[in-house]
């Protein structure tokens, strides 16, 4: 059993509430905080711990910190972000389900550390239940003292609240999310400024996702070495997986960075192997964005490593032959999976999610739709293929936000390493009509029609 | 783009305007606007699923911020609806991981069973099948959105018993 | 502070954004701007269009920026360096953004009141191609009717978004918008309200396309056609110095005065633009300065011109040969004429 900083509690009974949540060792974080350590001691913690964003982008916690802007002396805000959407990932909602305590002991233990007086958790719409969850854990917070005017007798002032979302995969970039928590359209900002110099109704605002601040209560109670000393290298510390797909037991599993990828999809006390018997065909190790990766580049990676999970190791080899840990939407094929339909699937989420402000996002997300939706329904045309790595590499780098970024990567590596099912689509229309096309006939049986012919 | 029109029967009841109160303390004084979302869903839910004009204007003149200002919000956010809506809306999440667990078969399958396409009402205006964008439940795919809740695992008998359910008013759609 | 663009340098004041310093250079080194409007706070960042390359950040920073930066909501520092028109980088973003602007925007330039004076039409005469890799259906909206004055043509619409600024840094009451997302984002009042504030057309002005035109020149002739002349009048409600397009003794149209980046000097009312279309109604000035890189002047008939090639010149009298076989009795051969003959 590898150690459990996140989950340890998970399943005690009753843990949602705030009397088993406190008598199992809750909101000591708080007090060790406020009543022993400055501010900036908390924010030294986090930086020693190593702790990187868990949103996707993995941005160190505590440097993230320490840029926002103490010296205006404009009231500032910390922003929990809880607009989970990234496809494949399902890990922030379980935490705040069965445990947003947790979050909140963050929430408070982090907005010391950062002087913010006014907090807010975004969270997304769909998630309304988990919302009334929320707000009814922030009531038992503030009705025991730690949330308001003087908590605990620091003079620390805090005011929590959850703030509901509309329906946005956008709102999880962080100034898009700002713009809907005042009230606007989620339209990304232009930066800089960034939001630690102005953010929140033009204050200093730090911006985190759930899992990052329900790490921060452990660091406190411990040290920022000790989480250190967990995981490998940069990859410091647990890491909440959502694992979905064609496997055994689909869940949230709280892992140490470094387990190699093939003990987390083969113990049982993981993901127990693939659901059926048929074999592995490709996975994305982190979200919908990251790059897909075949079955031959997961287990090792190109120099013949073992692939482990962290930060590094997944993205070992860059874009040609490594993906990205992502969020941790941990998504498994199996060769009854068709990689375009997927890649379709993909392009029409992110066509749908485009925010529309910016020219190449709005119009070359809807292009790539337009463009596989074809192929995959048997209507492609050779050129096509070439097309998508045009279109994609012109909107990659060229928007205001990583969405377009996001939207291009699933589709160059789907060409880059299921090229050959691009062609088979294209050239064998007749045999890809029914959506489950590879069910009976898997590709590894048809791939010879689009073998490349030497005479 | 210019929108039908649809008349909507407004009931600001004094529960409603006291949650609305309360949302809007949790901004301060001056950015009232703040409130906008969790305002339009409680809104929203107290009027059977979907704003009219009439009603954002309510929405905006509580606020105070132009009624344009509350269009544009609406029409951004895939949440809020902007015509009259099936009753019981079944929204099936049909993003990869869901469609990996066959989403797609179960929505064929739940159409039929109906006897309506992808965004119909059915003549009782009690359902409607809408396919919608990842909701954050890949583990536990298929799944579905139902009022404000999650169905999850599902499979053909799950969604008969839905059905039944539904139509005998067995089925909470918002947590008040 | 000094900031270097395509070699060649400047100073500037702080604050100072990358594309201002351009157009204090002017020439070659401006990149295009189809959504800033220096007159507009906010406006800018959104086309990409002017998307430069900071090959060297500052004199402090010297690292290279790694994206490309829309110039014109990136501010200049002391020792920046920037590639404009000498960048294969950027040359190539500019033509996918060209690209993707089009792939949707309607091929209506001939009915088209924006054609002559249209900033996409200059975009894609510099960095546009030809052909289309585009074999999709375009998008399309449904219309709306927004006022007696002022033509919303949805489908033309690029979303710079500058008839929403202006709107909100004109006027008290904001009545259109941006409505839904993605590429279904479009403009528009949602209830079919007439726009009817007294300085509403100049969302016409600041349109760097053809989806805001306005309906009282509305088909009445092609921009090349008309005289531009700075005019003007007293007017209560606005400085009154406009531009009249005459043709003939008539003046068809009255707009802003616009600079060479096609940005008014000032701001008018609607009583000028669209009331007032007497000769007598106006001092007229002089005429306006001819601006020879416009799309107005690339096909006039005092430059010589190459004699165009169509190389399809056989099938465009004669039709395709399968063309004509579908649509002619079967039993009379093609070459019918002939063989009796």
């Amino acid at each position: 059993m590898s150690q459990k900083i996140l989950l340890d509690k998970i399943n005690i009974p009753g843990i949602k509430t705030y009397e088993v949540y406190r008598a199992n060792g809750g909101y000591a974080s708080v007090e060790k905080a406020l009543k022993t350590l400055t501010p900036d001691e908390v924010v030294e913690e986090v930086k020693t711990s190593g702790l990187r964003g868990r949103g996707g982008a993995g941005f160190p916690a505590g440097m993230k910190w320490s840029f926002i802007d103490k010296k205006s002396g404009k009231p500032r805000h910390l922003v929990c972000n809880a607009d989970e959407s990234e496809p494949g990932t399902f890990k922030d909602r379980y935490l705040m389900e069965y445990i947003p305590h947790l979050l909140i002991e963050g929430m408070i233990t982090s907005s010391y550390a950062l002087g913010a007086n006014r907090s807010y958790i975004y969270i997304r719409g769909e998630y309304m239940w988990v919302y009334k969850i929320l707000e009814r854990a922030i009531n038992e917070a503030k009705a025991a003292g730690f949330l308001g005017k003087n908590i605990l007798g620091s003079g620390f002032d805090l005011e929590l609240y959850v703030q509901i979302g509309g329906g946005a995969y956008i709102c999880g970039e962080e100034t898009a999310l700002i713009e809907s928590l005042e009230g606007k359209r989620g339209n990304p900002r232009i930066k800089p400024p960034f939001p630690a110099v102005s953010g929140l109704w033009a204050n200093p605002t730090v911006v985190n996702n759930v899992e990052t601040i329900a790490a921060v209560p452990w660091i406190v109670n411990n040290s920022g070495a000790d989480y250190a000393k967990i995981g490998i290298g940069r990859s410091t510390g647990t890491k909440l997986i959502s694992a979905s797909g064609h496997i055994k037991n689909p869940g949230v599993y709280e892992i140490e960075l470094g387990l190699s990828v093939y003990e987390f999809m083969n113990s049982d006390e993981y993901l127990g192997g693939m659901s059926s018997d048929r074999p592995l065909k490709a996975f994305v190790p982190g979200g919908s964005s990251v790059p897909v990766l075949p079955a031959h580049l997961i287990y090792k990676t190109a120099a013949g490593e073992d692939r482990l999970m962290s930060y590094e190791s997944l993205s070992d080899g860059g874009f040609a032959t490594g993906s990205m840990l992502g969020s941790g939407g941990f998504i498994v094929y199996n060769d009854t999976s068709c990689i375009v339909r997927n890649t379709w699937n993909f392009s029409r989420f992110y066509h749908h999610e485009s925010c529309g402000q910016c020219t190449p996002c709005r119009e070359g997300t809807g292009w790539l739709e337009k463009v596989l939706h074809r192929i995959e329904n048997g209507h492609g045309r050779e050129e096509d293929i070439d097309l998508l790595l045009s279109i994609q590499s012109k909107i990659e780098g060229n928007t205001i936000c990583p969405l377009g970024d996001a939207a291009s990567w699933p589709v160059a590596a789907a060409i880059r390493h299921f090229r050959e099912e691009f062609e088979y689509h294209i050239r064998f229309p007749e045999k890809i009509k029914n959506r489950d096309h590879f069910v009976n006939e898997p590709f590894e049986k048809v791939k010879h029609l689009v073998a490349k012919q030497y005479i | 783009m210019e929108r039908t029109y649809h008349k909507q029967e407004i009931n600001m009841t004094e529960a409603l305007m006291n949650r609305i109160d309360e949302l809007i303390s949790h901004y301060p004084e001056d950015k009232r606007k703040s409130a906008l979302l969790p305002v339009l869903h409680e809104v929203q839910d107290a009027h059977e699923n979907w704003l009219s004009i009439e009603l954002m204007d309510k929405v905006a003149q509580i606020l105070l911020i132009k009624p344009v200002e509350v269009y544009e919000v609406v029409s951004f956010y895939t949440m809020f609806n902007q015509k009259p809506i099936g009753k019981y809306m079944f929204e099936f999440c049909q993003t990869s991981p869901c469609c990996l667990n066959g989403v797609e078969n179960l929505m064929d399958y739940t159409c039929e069973k109906l006897g309506v396409k992808i965004g119909e009402i059915t003549p009782d205006g009690l359902f409607e099948i809408r396919g919608v964008e990842c909701l954050g439940a890949c583990g536990y795919a298929p799944m579905m959105q139902l009022g404000d809740f999650y169905k999850e695992h599902l499979n053909e008998t799950k969604i008969d018993q839905l059905i039944a359910d539904c139509k005998g008013d067995k089925i909470i759609l918002h947590d008040k | 502070m000094k900031v270097t663009i395509d070699g060649q340098s400047i100073e500037v004041a702080p604050g100072t954004t990358i594309l201002q310093a351009a157009r204090m250079i002017g020439g070659d080194v401006v990149p295009p701007a189809m959504c800033y409007y220096s007159k507009l706070k906010g406006s800018g960042g959104k086309c990409r269009c002017c998307l430069v390359e900071v090959a060297k950040g500052s004199d402090a920073d010297p690292r290279p920026m790694p994206k490309l930066m829309a110039s014109c909501v990136t501010g200049c520092m002391d020792g920046m360096e920037v590639n404009s028109k000498s960048s294969e980088r950027v040359t190539e973003a500019r033509k996918s953004v060209t690209e993707f602007l089009l792939i949707n925007h309607p091929l209506d330039c001939p009915v088209c009141d924006q054609a002559g004076e249209c900033d996409l039409q200059n975009l894609s005469f510099e960095h546009g191609k030809s052909q289309t890799r585009f074999i999709e259906e375009k998008r399309t909206f449904e219309p709306e009717n927004i006022g007696p004055n002022i033509q919303l043509h949805m489908n033309r619409c690029i979303l710079c978004q500058r008839c929403v600024q202006v709107a909100d840094q004109l006027t008290d009451n904001r009545v259109h918008g941006v409505m839904d997302r993605g590429d279904h984002a479009n403009i528009s009042t949602c209830i079919s309200k007439a726009i009817d504030n007294e300085f509403s057309g100049n969302m016409i002005d600041v349109c760097p396309v053809g989806a805001l035109t306005d309906k009282t020149f509305r088909f009445k002739s092609r921009v090349w056609f008309n005289k531009p002349y700075n005019a003007h009048r007293d007017c209560d409600k606005c400085c009154g110095k406009t531009t009249v397009w005459m043709f003939g003794g008539e003046i068809q149209r009255v707009t802003g005065r616009k600079d060479e980046y096609h940005e008014v000097e000032e701001f008018i009312c609607n009583g000028c633009r669209f009331d007032h279309k007497n000769v007598e109604d106006w001092t007229i000035e002089s005429p306006r300065e001819f601006e020879k890189d416009s799309v107005i002047n690339q096909n006039n008939y005092t430059q010589k011109l190459e004699k165009v090639e169509i190389a399809t010149e056989k099938n465009i009298l004669l039709g395709r040969d399968e063309d004509r076989k579908k649509i002619s009795m079967a039993e009379i051969p093609l070459n019918a004429n002939n063989t009796n003959s």
